[in-house]
């Protein structure tokens, strides 16, 4: 894609002052319209001509959806709340440092102090095929450039694929699955509540869209509740070099340990399949076994169970593997 | 890019006016031609004026500034080709390189992914802000000067500004903290032993200041 050097073709701005004002906005533009939080997904989009919304509604002067709050069971996080600041704050780094280390591991340190949670959470994958403007299936042709014999998939899904074979690129979405968080959405019929893991959708439900919202949706707010705040935490993101890059994949986990025994336990990982995967099965096999090497081995096996590697991307089965080894294993280091 | 483009002028008049001069006046035709442009190929039949451009006030190295921006402009744009504020350079425009960046409210922002029309009312303060009225360099700029900090240059107002920035935050870093503040610019001559020792010195003379 050749690197366009002009101002993008025009949109219209419209630059709400409330929440329920830009939800406004963006249901009466319906597909029309493009939500912008920080930019940082948006104008690639924009300046390459790929994507050409005819209005851009433009959340930075909302000021309702920024910052952090306590509340009465947990915290709730504003959407707009940039990345800088959530690494920042003195109550996500004491109860929920996962979330601190991996929005820490986002890309830049410009992009953390413009990028927002919401957009983190809600950015489009990072295919080359399909940023680059290919008409893939998920851009709504009929063919998946990535997974031919000769496509360049080293990035891509080792789960989940479904004529996509994209991953999910974020790196706190997985710490917000593991944290149990939840998603607060207003949409045009009333504010609507979903589990972390619910917010995400595979190919496999809607191959055009990684998340459940709908033209005319908005997401509001992140809330994560307190039933796991202080646990053993474990975040780590492996990536080809240490700034700006997405995850090759990452892991983060959450742990409950009674002397070395693991007695509760969240653990997700990202980048391996379209949408960040929870591993639930991880979860019930450590549940009552010692946080150790050898109960990270076996959770490490059962975790990649299933795994269909492309061409160039068997490497992510041992990672995945390690990943989960080593995040159970922390817990010895903690006992 | 406007002011790329060869002089069309004869020798002789060429010589009458500074390279600087011309350049300037170059911006400030470019805009009005590039600005007039899009107003051709902004789509139409849509049913409504799009890509106008409305007059703005902003804050920029501590002086109010009329400018007329696009919606979809750019604030590396409207610095660079509006305001003639060329030492914000445009390396990538897509968020990777750093060269564009600048304070906003104090705080580093890339500059080619920020829509002019969001940032009235917050103060703008580019490489060209940092220098004191009477001409004094910023203690940043003057360790770049003495310690030869970069070789081409070209990244060179992107990586002040960081360092400017993050300086705020955190006035007594490690060089490892600073490489580390220094972490969202990129300089392709590979000078970054160099650019980090001209930023520890800015650093300590500014604390010693």
């Amino acid at each position: 894609m050749a690197v366009i050097r002009d101002v993008m073709p025009a949109f219209d701005l419209l630059q709400p002052d409330t929440a329920a004002e830009a939800q406004k906005l963006l249901q009466q533009n319906g597909e029309d319209a493009w939500v912008m939080a920080g930019g940082m997904d948006s104008f690639d989009w924009l300046k390459d001509r790929i994507k050409k919304p005819k209005v851009l509604v433009d959340l930075s002067g909302v000021e309702e959806l920024k910052g952090i709050r306590a509340t009465g069971d947990g915290v709730e996080i504003g959407a707009m709340t940039t990345l800088t600041e959530i690494a920042n704050h003195a109550a996500i780094q004491r109860d929920y440092s996962l979330l601190a280390q991996a929005v820490e591991l986002v890309a830049s340190p410009q992009i953390r102090n413009q990028g927002t949670l919401g957009g983190n959470v809600s950015q489009d994958a990072r295919c080359w095929y399909y940023r680059g403007g290919w008409p893939c299936y998920r851009a709504g042709g009929n063919i998946c450039y990535a997974d031919t014999p000769v496509g360049r998939n080293r990035e891509h899904a080792i789960f989940g694929a479904d004529r996509c074979v994209a991953v999910h690129p974020s790196d706190s979405a997985p710490a917000l699955i593991a944290l149990d968080a939840k998603f607060v959405i207003r949409t045009p019929k009333g504010e609507r509540v979903v589990d972390a893991e619910d917010y995400f959708v595979g190919p496999e439900t809607d191959i055009t869209r990684l998340n459940i919202l709908r033209p005319g949706d908005l997401l509001t707010a992140i809330r994560i509740p307190a039933a796991w705040a202080g646990a053993k935490f474990y975040f780590e993101k492996v990536r080809d070099r240490n700034v700006w890059d997405f995850p090759l994949m990452n892991v983060a986990s959450a742990m409950k340990l009674s002397g070395g025994t693991i007695s509760d336990m969240r653990i997700a990982v990202n980048a391996a399949a379209p949408k960040p995967m929870r591993l639930k099965a991880v979860e019930d096999a450590v549940r009552g076994k010692p946080a150790n090497a050898e109960t990270g081995e076996m959770a490490g096996k059962i975790a990649v169970r299933g795994a269909v590697p492309l061409q160039f991307n068997a490497y992510k089965i041992p990672l995945m593997r390690n990943l989960v080894k080593r995040a159970i294993g922390s817990g010895q280091e903690a006992a | 890019m406007p002011e790329m483009e060869e002089p069309k002028t004869s020798e002789s008049q060429a010589q009458q006016i500074t390279r600087r001069r011309f350049i300037l006046g170059v911006i400030a035709g470019g805009a009005v031609v590039s600005a007039a442009s899009y107003k051709i190929l902004a789509p139409g039949g849509r049913g409504r004026t799009w890509g106008g451009e409305r007059l703005i006030t902003l804050n920029v190295n501590g002086k109010p500034r009329r400018v007329e921006a696009m919606k979809q402009e750019t604030l590396a744009w409207t610095l660079r080709y509006k305001l003639g504020l060329t030492g914000t350079k445009l390396g990538c425009d897509r968020a990777e390189c750093g060269s564009c960046t600048v304070l906003i409210d104090d705080v580093p922002y890339y500059s080619c992914s920020v829509l002019t029309n969001t940032v009235r009312g917050r103060k703008v303060v580019t490489i060209e802000g940092l220098a004191a009225d009477d001409g004094k360099l910023h203690p940043v700029q003057q360790a770049v000067v003495d310690e030869q900090g970069f070789q081409c240059a070209f990244c060179m107002p992107g990586f002040v500004m960081s360092a400017v920035g993050y300086l705020k935050k955190n006035p007594n870093p490690t060089r490892e903290e600073m490489a580390q503040g220094l972490s969202g610019n990129l300089c392709r001559c590979q000078d970054y032993t160099k650019i980090l020792d001209a930023m520890m010195r800015g650093a300590e003379t500014m604390r010693r200041a």
